[in-house]
Formats: C-alpha cells, structure tokens, sequence
C-alpha cells in the first residue's frame, strides 16, 4: 500500500510515526530542508544553541519531536526540500519539485499535515521593509539568531503576540512595545473557559508578566493606525490609538504583525475536500472529524492546516490520522491508543473554543482600514479598489462574493495567491455589502499551489 | 531594513555579491538574513510602483522577497541559503 504524508511538523512526525510502526514505508514530503515545521523550525547546521534557548518552556517538546523525526527519516522515503504543488485523488497522484526537476507520486491513502500562517490585517504602511508576520520575526531569532530590527513593535492578539514578545525580551532584542488590539475585558470573560487547559494558561501569564516586570510597554485594546518613515525602505514609527482614543507615536525601527493563524488548505482543496467557514476560528476549514478522515476517500487531515489546534493539538491529530487510515485499510489498529488520542482531543478542542474567544479576528479593524491602504501586497490592490468592485453601479455590477472581486481588481491573483490578503479582503468585502464573512467565499485554491521554475527545454543534441 | 544578529553568530564568514558589492555574511544564513543583516535595505522593488519590499512571512508563503540569483533565477530569499560566491541581484 502506497501512503503519502505531506508535512513533517508535529502532525505529519506523529502520523509517520504510527505508519512506521505499523510496518509501513510512507513517502513523506516536507517543503523545508528539515522537519520540524514552524513551531519546532530547527536552525541550519552551525547553529549552537540549546533546546531551551531555541523552544524554553516548549524545550523537552520540541526536542522529542525532533528524536522522532530523525528516527524516523531512515524508515520512510523521506523527501526535504520538496514542494507537493498540485494533487488528485482516484487514482491518488502528487506533482513535486525539487532543485527545479518535477516529479509524481502515485498514492493510495494520504495524510496532509500542510500546517498554517499568520493571519494578518493590513496596516497603511505594511508593506515596508522592516515591517513582517509575527512568525516571521519568531523565524528570524529561532532559525537565523536575528531580530527584525534594534527597537521592535509587536502588534496583533493571540499566543503567538506574547510568546514572540517573550522570546525577543530573553534573546536581548529591542522591544519597543507590545500592543494587543483585544480589549482587556473579552480576554477576561474569556477566562472561564481556559481551565481546561491549565499549563497553557499560566505559560500565557507567565510571558505577560515577564513582559511587564522588564519595562517594556504593553497595551491592550490597541487600534494600530499607520506605520511610518521618511525613505521608503525604513519604518520610523507606529502610529496607534489607544482604548481610551488617545493617538500615540511609538518611534520603533520594525513592527511584527499577526492575529493568529489559518490553515494552509490549498491541497486539501485540490484534493476535492469540502471547505466551510468555521464561525469561532473565523478561518476557512476543511471538513475532516475527530479522526482526521474527510469525505474523500483516502484524504485524511492533522495539524493546523486542519483547522487551528496548535503544536499539541497537532501531535495527537497526526497519530489519530493514522490509526483511521490503518483501520480504513484492514490494517490492525491500536485501539487504546484510539480512545487516548480522542480523550485528549475533545479536552483540548474546548480549551481552542475558549482561546478563539478570547483572541478573535479583528473584523472591525479590516472593515475600517483606509481606503487607499495596499489590501493585496502581490497585486498592489488597495482596500478602496475592492470596495470599488463591490458598488452595484461599478461597470461590472456588485461583486457578491470574493472569486468575482478577483477576477475585477486581481486581489487574491498574485504569487501568494491570497495566502496574505485573503482573510482580510473577505472582511473588507463583507463590510462593504453588509453581509457575512461567510457569504463571501473564500479564494479557490489552484494548481501549483506555489510558484514554480518553468524548467529550460533540454538544448537539441 | 537592518535585522539585527543576536545570538548564535559564531559561525564562518563567507561572502557573496549583491548588486555589485561584495558582503560578508555567515555560513547558516538564508540569502534574506544574509541581505538584510549588511547594507542591502531591501529585496526587490515593487513592480506596481509603491516601493521596496523585503519580505514578510520568512516561512515560504508569501513570495513577496523574491531576489535573482545567477545560475538560480529568481527564488526565495527567506529559504534559499546564501553560498560564497553567489551574485544576487535585486528581482
């Protein structure tokens, strides 16, 4: 039986894990030169810092991972630095590159772990050098030992604001504040529902109070209104508004952005997987159950780009996975293991309800973005040009959902292929007809999923 | 854009050309850190007219810090490594 897995972050590791044990031999395909994905990114070799340097409190997680992983590479057909940028399913079939040669895969069963991005909304002046996703400033100082600049402005809401902000305070960075858009009193009703996971609640205390205690400013309730600088290649200052509408100018020399995450569903798209809007993620997910199996016969799903869930989350959804796709395929299963993995992921998908509840999309902030502010940073599409495509007296009439906005203003049509722009555009959309974020659709996934080299034709002999 | 090298710097200097000019960066770097920890300010200009870019996921998604590297082409800064000897250009 030919079993593909695509990912080796946490889920894709737990997943080969379970397929290796069960005697199986997976193809298993990761685009990074390593596995490990984002939250355990491990740096190229020459780096020298510790497990608790790289990861801290997530240090003896991160580094059984990382055991695992590398137990596992020799036990499986494991391709690094490969892109699965298209798939078909009946019969199973992935396209892959690497170092430019294009390649394909027959499958009969296949476990996409695919993993997720920051979810970002555009602030005037974000496209300027100096100005990146949280995850990318978390990237920086984990992969390469750098901070995004001497005085950095974290902005957004969520874990991620606080861990990154946490781990530039410890690494010595600059931090010139830290502003959470989420209001202190949503995040405080939000509470009840966070018992349910103790340890990741007292982490999140753990950093906010570390925070406060070394000076650095901290606010929540923040509206981030304009980054600023005089060349075009430096930002020089935030300008934001704070809960009580006071303006302010915070002087920093790069700002990180995120709120939260959304899957990366490309390939679960293509595959033919259903995709709805999950109302308390506030992102498109793919539709998939507690086992990670979906409505396409051989197509399971683990991980973030499953729906948000986080590393733990993850790790449990990846050996779940698998055990459905042993017992799909008369393969013996371990059902204590079974009922474990499900115990734990029905406790921890009430705590996610909870987190979600306390951290939630800022909507308002993409419905009131200016105007001229760059919407789609591929496609140089401005906020206005959208709301343009959505007027009814338009040459083209109303755009009723987002596919139509696209093909009118090329939002969502460049290399990215709405990756960025799209969760934001949805809202700008929305806004502008009144109506659900949900009734704007989402932008379709298209093959190849990212772009590739068109390869030379081989020169006549 | 300056990014700043914290920590974990101690490994060996290698050099590469951008736009003409010889830097020095470290062997781990990615052509991104490589470009933005020196002199380099910016990947690539926009080719809709707003400005520079340089960048913004550093995880492979976003595409927005393209650079032209010859013999390459064009890739992705954040997650080609830089080599000595490479000439890179802005894309």
């Amino acid at each position: 039986m030919r079993v593909a897995v695509v990912g080796a972050g946490p889920a894709g590791v737990r997943a080969v894990g379970q397929l290796v044990r069960a005697g199986l031999h997976p193809l298993w395909i990761d685009e990074a030169p390593d596995g490990g994905g984002r939250i355990y990114q491990r740096p190229p070799p020459g780096f020298r810092r510790s497990p608790q340097a790289l990861y801290g409190l997530e240090a003896r997680k991160a580094t059984a991972l990382h055991a695992a992983l590398d137990a596992l590479k020799p036990r499986a057909d494991w391709r690094p630095d490969t892109l699965v940028w298209n798939i078909a399913t009946h019969p199973g079939r992935l396209n892959l590159m690497r170092d430019g040669v294009a390649t394909e895969q027959g499958f009969d069963a296949a476990i996409l772990c695919t993993g997720a991005m920051d979810r970002v909304v555009p602030v005037p002046g974000w496209t300027r050098p100096g100005v990146t996703t949280l995850g990318a400033a978390q990237i920086a100082l984990k992969a390469q030992g750098c901070a995004i600049g001497q005085r950095v402005a974290l902005v957004g809401s969520g874990p991620l604001l606080w861990l990154v902000a946490y781990q530039y305070l410890r690494a010595g960075a600059g931090l010139a504040a830290v502003l959470d858009t989420t209001p202190f009193r949503r995040k405080l009703q939000a509470l009840r529902g966070l018992p349910h996971d103790p340890a990741t609640l007292a982490k999140g205390l753990f950093y906010v109070t570390r925070l406060r205690a070394a000076g650095i400013p901290v606010a929540e309730g923040a509206t981030p209104l304009a980054i600023e600088g005089e060349a075009p290649d430096v930002v020089a200052a935030l300008r934001w508004r704070d809960a009580a509408g006071r303006e302010h100018r915070l002087e920093c020399d790069a700002v990180g952005l995120g709120w939260g995450v959304r899957p990366e569903l490309q390939l679960a798209d293509l595959a033919g997987v259903p995709i709805g809007f999950d109302p308390v993620q506030h992102n498109w997910v793919p539709q998939r159950d507690l086992t990670g199996r979906t409505p396409v016969a051989g197509i399971y799903l683990a991980g973030d780009g499953a729906g948000i869930g986080g590393a733990a989350v993850a790790e449990l959804a990846g050996a779940r996975a698998a055990q459905a796709l042993l017992a799909d395929a008369g393969l013996p299963v371990d059902t204590a293991l079974v009922a474990r993995l499900e115990r734990r992921l029905l406790r921890q998908a009430r705590f996610r309800t909870a987190l979600e509840r306390a951290f939630p999309f800022p909507a308002h902030l993409a419905a009131a973005m200016p105007d001229e502010t760059i919407l789609c940073r591929c496609e140089s599409v401005t906020a206005g040009e959208l709301r343009a495509a959505a007027a009814p007296d338009g040459p083209h009439g109303a755009s009723p959902e987002v596919n139509r906005a696209k093909a009118f203003t090329r939002i969502g049509m460049g290399r990215c292929q709405g990756r960025v722009c799209g969760a934001a555009a949805a809202e700008v959309l929305a806004a502008r007809l009144g109506c659900d974020t949900a009734a704007i659709g989402r932008l379709r996934g298209q093959p190849p999923v990212k772009p590739l080299p068109i390869p030379q034709p081989e020169a006549a002999p | 854009m300056r990014l700043v090298r914290l920590t974990d710097q101690d490994r060996p200097e290698i050099r590469f050309v951008f736009e003409g000019q010889e830097v020095t960066a470290r062997a781990g770097d990615t052509l991104l850190t490589a470009i933005l920890a020196g002199d380099g300010g910016f990947l690539r200009t926009s080719e809709f007219g707003d400005g520079p870019r340089a960048g913004f996921c550093l995880m492979g998604a976003c595409q927005d810090c393209r650079v032209f590297v010859e013999g390459q082409g064009r890739v992705r800064a954040c997650t080609t490594p830089c080599a000595p000897g490479l000439r890179v250009r802005r894309a």
